[in-house]
């Protein structure tokens, strides 16, 4: 990302306004790949991250295209069976660990330290490996593709034995990229830690703390919780699949479910690692824009806190008909119900902070309105699964696909749009292009919903995930989630523009304070924020007040 | 320097919980186990080979001629293992305390040695730790020479502790391959 060479300045050291040699290429191109591989600045690592999560974005959802050119219509007449079931995992995993999880690390990097008025992060050096990382975790995962003998095929799940007994060469080559990916997340969970912990401004307590930092807190527990286990159930594959131990072997008495519950112990504390960050971005752009405090902030908090450690205790949901004791069954079900309450004490914060709110509409706001509908119908969608007979018809059908896709695309991606666009004026010191911008939204909005709405019809209706072909009765709606993924996709090319351009200099010049109601230690900063944020502490009274000023009446 | 000092310590807790939550995986495989034997949930639990002395006293119990417990044999080959591998009689009549003996018919099709391994899955669950092996093919691998067959015996009692409700017990065995494994051993 371009910082631009001429801005007008208010804080910190002299050293902290010269541009640094590598955001040009000036002083040629070794100096400038040497300066980014080497950046141990906050924002330099923030925008790696960025740009990381949008190159993947293209190419899992380029994947995503090809994947639904095949189920277009009946007659798998693009891809051989296996390749798609390829596509299908390498889409997953790239979507999860390439998009969702680097994009909000990214502005994680960005933001927290600006937020509670840092100068850089605590851990510098670490935040530049746990990034240099994942390059090269996700050429591995690439190179798996090209393997003799086929990609990973066995979805992202990597359920043994498909993964183990049956798992192709190309296995391994996956294993190592989920290992990378691991210690990555959990070095960068560490350093979040610590910065929050270690670096607020004076006066700024735990209560004063922003949404956004609050829930990435939180999340960083669940990086250092979950992670691990991943990176242990998959040594475990890579053992039985070369050393010959038999953890999920039945023939040494192992158990392939046992698999199940292990990754699901993992998995489901990440779907929250996915959905958190969000919840702190919402909560940071619904008060901006209807230009009042948070409703119920202290609330937030509790609920982000209460479904963090619900997280780890309902796993079981994912594998009801995998075989379980009715006991079991019923606890994860209520368990997993319980979930719904905090998660609507969010939904009616959300909304209570818009009540009577002067709501304005540009598109962080509208991307925000459109998370809080989508993500309730998400999760609403989730209430139904957790009904363990109904999940019994559901399991494994599109309805599976529809509900994450929603609580994913619609949630997690829509509030990572939603942050861009909030904060990408502070980034660059230019706003993006307003009208393009609501083409964005309305174009994918209105797509979103064409494509995975219909998936909840085609799951009742009993169509199983993860087929390569499909029975004709299916076809007319398959045809519609198509086209609708096609113009998702194409509509993704704006947002990629708008971006673009903003960042090398298009534009209208942003203000430090870029929308009328924003609130908080960053916008104290000049657009776009000098390269060490706050080299002297900030005094909390400058926003205090404002915020006492401006919104309450 | 305290500030460095508190960066230290978060490293340190975050680093030693990430270990922890590694080898908590690892530690969850015994657990797991564990947990599916006390329960009953895993139908295979591999120790159903042992008989514990409480188990033996419930042996020890007279007869119960009354009842009738109807014992189902099921075989399976475990993904196009080329075996025979079918039980010579699909249904037992047994009393409560009685010990009855079954065979099994076991035939390497193939002209190579092979090693293969039988999992056992019992249902109902609630008759698990009244079925009792005094002898059986699956407790250890079978080894046949290529076109080989044999005649695999399983000896065991149900006694009379049994639940009242139950009166079918189903007992299957799964064949599993292990002959990559064993040869692996030898060398």
């Amino acid at each position: 990302m371009s910082h631009e060479q001429t801005h007008t300045h208010a804080h910190g050291h002299h050293h902290a306004h010269e541009a640094p040699h590598h955001h040009s290429m000036k002083h040629g191109f070794w100096k400038w790949l040497s300066g980014w591989v080497t950046t141990t600045n906050h924002k330099d690592i923030g925008t790696l991250y960025l740009i990381l999560s949008l190159t993947m974005f293209f190419y899992g959802g380029g994947m995503a295209l090809l994947i639904r050119l095949q189920l277009f219509e009946p007659g798998a007449r693009f891809f051989d069976p296996n390749f798609y079931n390829v596509l299908v995992t390498v889409h997953g995993l790239v979507m999860v660990f390439g998009v969702i999880m680097p994009a909000f690390v990214g502005l994680a990097n960005w933001m927290v330290p600006m937020m509670i008025g840092a100068p850089d992060m605590a851990l510098p050096r670490l935040n530049n490996w746990s990034f240099w990382l994942l390059p090269f975790a996700f050429t591995l995962l690439t190179l798996s593709l090209l393997v003799p003998g086929s990609g990973p095929n066995f979805g992202w799940t990597l359920y043994a034995p498909l993964s183990t007994t049956y798992g192709p060469p190309s296995t391994d080559y996956l294993i190592v990229a989920i290992h990378l990916m691991g210690i990555s997340s959990v070095l960068g969970a560490i350093n979040i830690i610590a910065t929050i912990t270690n670096l607020r401004a004076p006066g700024m307590t735990w209560m004063k703390m922003p949404l956004f930092v609050w829930t990435w807190f939180i999340t960083a527990f669940l990086l250092i919780g979950a992670m691990p286990v991943l990176a242990g159930v998959v040594t475990m594959i890579l053992f039985d699949r070369h050393f010959g131990t038999s953890f999920f072997n039945a023939a040494g008495g192992g158990d392939p479910i046992m698999y199940q519950h292990l990754f699901w112990f993992f998995g489901h504390p990440e779907v929250y690692i996915m959905i958190l960050p969000a919840f702190g971005i919402i909560s940071e752009v619904i008060p901006t824009f209807s230009r009042k405090r948070l409703f119920g902030y202290e609330f937030m908090v509790g609920a982000v806190a209460a479904i963090a450690l619900l997280s780890y205790v309902v796993w079981g949901h994912h594998m009801f008909t995998a075989g379980m004791a009715l006991g079991t069954q019923l606890y994860f079900m209520y368990i997993t119900m319980l979930i719904a309450v905090p998660t609507g004490i969010k939904v009616f914060n959300w909304v209570g902070t818009m009540w009577r709110g002067s709501l304005s509409f540009e598109t962080p706001m509208l991307f925000a309105i459109a998370f809080v509908v989508l993500f309730t119908i998400g999760g609403f969608s989730g209430l139904m699964l957790s009904i363990v007979p109904a999940d019994y018809q559901y399991q494994d059908t599109y309805f599976v696909v529809a509900h994450f896709h929603y609580v994913l695309v619609t949630g997690a991606l829509f509030s990572i749009f939603c942050a861009v666009y909030y904060w990408l004026p502070k980034w660059t010191g230019r706003y993006y292009d307003e009208t393009l911008g609501k083409w964005h939204f309305w174009l994918t909005v209105i797509s979103v919903n064409v494509t995975f709405f219909p998936m909840h019809f085609l799951g009742l209706a009993g169509m199983p995930r993860r087929v390569t072909d499909y029975a004709l009765q299916y076809t007319t709606m398959n045809m519609v989630c198509t086209v609708g993924a096609f113009v998702l996709g194409f509509a993704q090319l704006i947002f990629l523009y708008n971006v673009l351009s903003t960042m090398f200099g298009k534009g209208k010049k942003a203000d430090a304070k870029v929308w009328d109601g924003s609130h908080g230690l960053e916008w104290t900063l000049d657009s776009p924020a000098p390269y060490h944020s706050f080299t002297t502490p900030p005094t909390l009274k400058l926003i205090s007040n404002e915020v006492e000023h401006k919104f309450e009446h | 320097m305290s500030e460095q000092r508190s960066h230290k310590k978060v490293i340190i807790i975050g680093g030693a919980a990430a270990a922890v939550m590694f080898m908590f995986c690892f530690a969850i495989v015994p657990v797991y186990s564990v947990i599916c034997r006390a329960t009953g949930i895993n139908t295979s639990a591999p120790d159903t080979s042992l008989i514990t002395p409480a188990e033996l006293a419930a042996m020890k119990k007279p007869e119960d001629v009354t009842r009738n417990i109807k014992v189902q044999f099921v075989a399976v080959n475990n993904m196009g293992l080329p075996w025979e591998f079918y039980p010579r009689v699909n249904t037992v009549i047994v009393h409560p305390g009685k010990n009855a003996k079954v065979y099994f018919h076991a035939k390497n099709t193939t002209s190579k040695p092979m090693t293969v391994q039988a999992i056992p899955s019992m249902t109902p669950s609630e008759s698990l730790g009244h079925f009792h092996k005094i002898e059986c093919f699956c407790f250890r691998q079978q080894t046949l020479q290529g076109h080989e067959s044999k005649e695999m015996p399983l000896v065991f009692q149900v006694d009379s502790d049994l639940p009242k409700s139950v009166r079918t017990i189903t007992l299957a065995y799964t064949l599993f391959d292990v002959t990559p494994k064993a040869t692996r051993k030898q060398s």
